[in-house]
């Protein structure tokens, strides 16, 4: 059994039969497939508030469309190219935690966590905007009151995923930095951060560009 | 930096596929933006942007959640059963169809 073990431990340690037990039949460390299983878990949530999001968008028949192209959907946009920009970081983090190079690997997680706090300072604004515009969880100046209701629960969820994403970055690359961590909970880390950056690509389209105002 | 090396532990993948991965998820959002401003019917537009953030999700997973570079028998561990729940969710989607055709016209 390996504990400690990288990779290619395990690898080399998966006999003949993989599923024999005493052996890592999926060659990853267990805190991987952990993060994998809440990922699933995770994953499986947002697709029920989606689909209820969904479902009452259908059954209403006058959902806002209050999105407009200056400054929502712009603002929406930056936020997905910060979102996808601070995957290639974390990418960059794994590598060099790989690497051994323990201070580089911190840097790139850091740049993740600059990149994750943009993303929460803009969509606070754009909060802040429409809490200003009249939206509460219940009504809204424009029609379905569901709106502000499937609005700030998806929005707020995911953003709860990215503020909690910086602070577990945050112990990550200092536990790196330290030694406290090796380069598998870097790469756990990252999974985690990828997911969040996953679960926008779905609700960007959904939620901003399906409720784009048109002209 | 720059190049690959396999100091320390573990192996290190060449950096380029996952940046050519990054430009393909910015140029599908570039899209997506595009056709939101087209003039589609809604259930038109629905299925082109999900269709794009399926190819966008499956590219994320396979290159940076590096589920493809994984044993394959991960995949196929988590992923079945992922997309079989999430289709079940929408067996309730003809009680939300019903009531789009009770709205007064």
């Amino acid at each position: 059994m390996a504990t400690e073990g990288t990779m290619e431990n395990l690898q080399s340690a998966v006999g003949q039969d993989v599923w024999s037990g005493g052996v890592s039949p999926y060659a990853v460390v267990p805190k991987k497939l952990g993060m994998w299983l809440f990922i699933v878990s995770d994953a499986i949530t947002f697709s029920a508030l989606i689909v209820a999001y969904a479902y009452v968008r259908v059954a209403s028949p006058d959902w806002p469309r209050p999105f407009a192209f200056s400054p929502s959907i712009v603002n929406a946009t930056v936020m997905t190219l910060i979102l996808l920009t601070s995957s290639i970081t974390v990418v960059m983090a794994v590598r060099a935690a790989k690497m051994d190079a323990r201070g580089a690997a911190a840097k790139w997680l850091m740049a993740t966590m600059a990149g994750g706090v943009l993303f929460d300072v803009l969509h606070i604004r754009e909060w802040l905007g429409l809490i200003e515009e009249g939206v509460r969880l219940t009504r809204n100046p424009w029609g379905a009151p569901m709106f502000g209701a499937s609005f700030f629960t998806l929005t707020g969820l995911h953003m709860t995923h990215v503020t909690i994403g910086v602070v577990y970055l945050g112990v990550i690359a200092w536990g790196f930095a330290k030694r406290k961590f090796n380069a598998d909970d870097v790469e756990v880390s990252g999974l985690y951060w990828h997911f969040v950056d996953l679960v926008w690509m779905f609700l960007f389209p959904l939620i901003y560009l399906m409720s784009a105002k048109m002209a | 930096m720059a190049t690959a090396s396999t100091a320390g532990h573990g192996h290190v993948e060449p950096i380029k596929p996952f940046m050519i991965v990054w430009g393909f998820l910015l140029a599908f959002t570039a899209v997506e933006v595009i056709l939101a401003y087209q003039q589609f019917e809604l259930k038109t537009m629905l299925v082109m942007l999900m269709t794009l953030s399926i190819i966008k999700a499956a590219l994320i997973i396979a290159f940076f959640m590096h589920l493809r570079y994984d044993r394959h028998s991960l995949a196929w561990t988590l992923m079945p059963a992922l997309v079989f729940v999430i289709l079940m969710m929408f067996v309730v989607f003809p009680d939300s169809v019903r009531l789009y055709l009770m709205r007064p016209k």
